[in-house]
């Protein structure tokens, strides 16, 4: 530390201009592509624009028309749906994948990798192999009539009550591996010898699970979570794909309802505003995630 | 982050400690161990089946011819083989021109916002600059908003710079988007690098480009690897920039193609597998090729 300390105050006696335009350049290219549109994001929500004639500025009336729409609520809701199901299931089985998977044996690179391989997936892609599986004709109708379950075939992505969950299969096959693999790095990290003790203190399974691995992983579980939030949100692809929202907005998403409000409908000043919703829902995590990338930055 | 792996092989080692000395209790111990490892291969393996699962169906889809699939539905068995799908996705679909449109934004975006990311980490970790945390955070903020807040500004941008509908657009707007995560992973990485090195090249009057390109850049090579196999799939991948800054169906990479052939070739699952199966070999052949940087890549942007 102390070192670090002394070449740092030999470094601090000044900074190159070279060094200045090092850091000058990535910024201003985040600033024009990120920055600014985002402060015009945030000033579009107030107006009302058709993308043609200058945004007329209304204040919060589109704020207001969301009490009243009904698709609004149907899309928040899901929304959080969405956060709850997708994010609380694929934490859950990414931790078991990876309790499952941590030990080294043979075989367990093939194990990880099969579970990993849809992570490298586009979620285009993903989507659309589902869709075939999910057709009246398809497979997991043929399963479901071969093991005598053939009361349950359902056209599973045109049946307003089943498509929002078959939207989120297809998301959570592909998510898996990746939580999995941050569980496992987290497993790696816990020192043996807890459990050591935790077995001489004659604990069970699910005890040393419960007193030594979970409180162990508890800094994997906040990027568990802040990934999840921020990928929750973000889902759009597969939605888009698989369903376009439908049928009937029973699929839709608050990004999936922002998209086609302001690129089909041209209510750009709406689709801002729906997407400064989905930046609130956000904030909590963003802030979280900065608030340790802050402690670890130093 | 790269912990052990001898805690792993403790127990396997143990079971394998030798015939000479078993006795009764130690037999039915060893028992149970080699239940225990059937039982952890049959659920692995049907777990991976399960996974797998999927991904063979649509190699198979792929392959059948489109009567076979009219005739029987897309769930059953095949019932003929021909790679006739992928040449009409490929040629017919428009495949061929998809691709190397997102290889056009792929390699230069990956190649720039590493370049740029690389500089900034750089100037960050290895200067006492001032604002240095502010800077850092203010850059990986940008990259956590939820792009739905950028993505009408954006497309008018675009439009403003006249550069809307072609791939430039697509590339700036990856860039920006994405350098402020590389540059916060890449500053973790760069800081950790002793600062002696970097004095010892002040002294043989090397200039902060030197600096960076022969030392510090060299040194962040495991990171860079990480990254570039990471953000090639994020890239490559990316739906939602593309169909917001691009519109013509000539102009649209692998991932908005797809959508197209969709659109275009309905219920014509044999075409749609294979458009997919072309979609996905890129990043899977990156992956099978780097899947230690991958992974790597993936635990380096897990901020603890």
């Amino acid at each position: 530390m102390a070192l670090i300390g002394s070449t740092r105050r030999s470094r601090a006696t000044r900074v190159p201009p070279v060094v200045l335009a090092f850091v000058l350049i990535p910024l201003l290219a985040e600033a024009f592509w990120v920055f600014w549109p985002a402060l015009q994001g945030f000033y579009l929500s107030l107006t009302s624009w058709d993308g043609l004639a200058a945004p007329k500025f209304v204040g919060l009336g589109n704020y207001s028309e969301m009490v009243h729409d009904a698709v609004f609520r149907t899309a928040a809701i899901n929304t959080v749906l969405w956060l709850l199901l997708f994010g609380g299931l694929s934490a859950a089985l990414g931790l078991g994948a990876a309790m499952l998977l941590q030990k080294e044996r043979r075989g367990i690179g093939f194990y990880r990798a099969a579970l990993f391989l849809p992570v490298v997936f586009s979620l285009v892609a993903t989507a659309l192999v589902w869709q075939a599986m999910y057709q009246p004709d398809g497979l997991i109708n043929n399963v479901l009539e071969a093991v005598g379950l053939g009361g349950w075939k359902h056209a599973w992505l045109a049946d307003q009550d089943t498509a929002f969950y078959a939207v989120i299969v297809p998301a959570l096959w592909r998510q898996v591996g990746y939580v999995m693999v941050l569980y496992l790095a987290g497993l790696k990290g816990i020192d043996p010898a807890l459990y050591e003790a935790a077995k001489v203190d004659g604990a069970s399974r699910w005890q040393q699970f419960r007193f030594v691995t979970l409180p162990q992983l508890r800094s994997v579980n906040a990027v568990v979570l802040s990934v999840i939030v921020i990928d929750s949100l973000r889902s759009f692809d597969v939605v888009w794909a698989l369903t376009r929202g439908g049928p009937y907005h029973s699929s839709e998403l608050l990004s999936t309802y922002m998209y086609s409000t302001a690129f089909q409908s041209l209510r750009l000043g709406y689709g801002s505003a729906l997407a400064v919703v989905i930046f609130v829902l956000a904030f909590g995590v963003i802030v979280s995630y900065l608030v340790r990338a802050f402690r670890e930055a130093d | 982050m790269t912990a052990t792996h001898a805690t792993a092989h403790s127990e396997d080692t143990e079971s394998k400690a030798g015939p000479a000395e078993v006795v009764a209790p130690r037999r039915s111990w060893l028992h149970s161990r080699k239940l225990r490892t059937t039982g952890f291969h049959l659920t692995a393996s049907l777990l991976s089946a399960l996974w797998l699962l999927p991904i063979v169906l649509v190699l198979i889809t792929s392959t059948r011819t489109f009567d076979d699939i009219a005739a029987h539905g897309v769930g059953s068995w095949p019932h003929s083989f021909t790679f006739d799908s992928f040449r009409q996705a490929w040629v017919d679909g428009g495949q061929q021109r998809a691709l190397i449109n997102s290889m056009l934004v792929t390699i230069p975006t990956v190649a720039l916002s590493l370049g740029l990311a690389s500089m900034a980490a750089f100037a960050l970790s290895r200067y006492d600059m001032p604002f240095r945390r502010v800077l850092l955070l203010l850059m990986l903020g940008g990259n956590l908003l939820p792009p739905q807040i950028l993505l009408i500004p954006v497309s008018k941008l675009s439009e403003v710079l006249g550069i809307y509908d072609q791939l430039y657009a697509l590339i700036g707007v990856q860039v920006g988007f994405g350098v402020g995560f590389y540059v916060f992973v890449l500053h973790g990485f760069m800081r950790s690098i002793p600062g002696e090195i970097q004095q010892a090249a002040v002294i043989d009057g090397a200039g902060p480009w030197q600096i960076y390109w022969r030392i510090i850049l060299p040194l962040a090579r495991p990171a860079l690897a990480a990254l570039t196999a990471l953000s090639f799939t994020w890239i490559f991948n990316d739906l939602l920039w593309a169909i917001t800054v691009l519109r013509t169906d000539t102009q649209m990479p692998i991932t908005a193609s797809l959508i197209g052939l969709q659109g275009q070739y309905v219920s014509m699952w044999n075409v749609i597998a294979a458009g997919s199966v072309i979609a996905a070999a890129p990043t899977v052949a990156v992956f099978l090729r780097f899947q230690r940087h991958f992974v790597a890549g993936l635990n380096l942007g897990a901020v603890k």
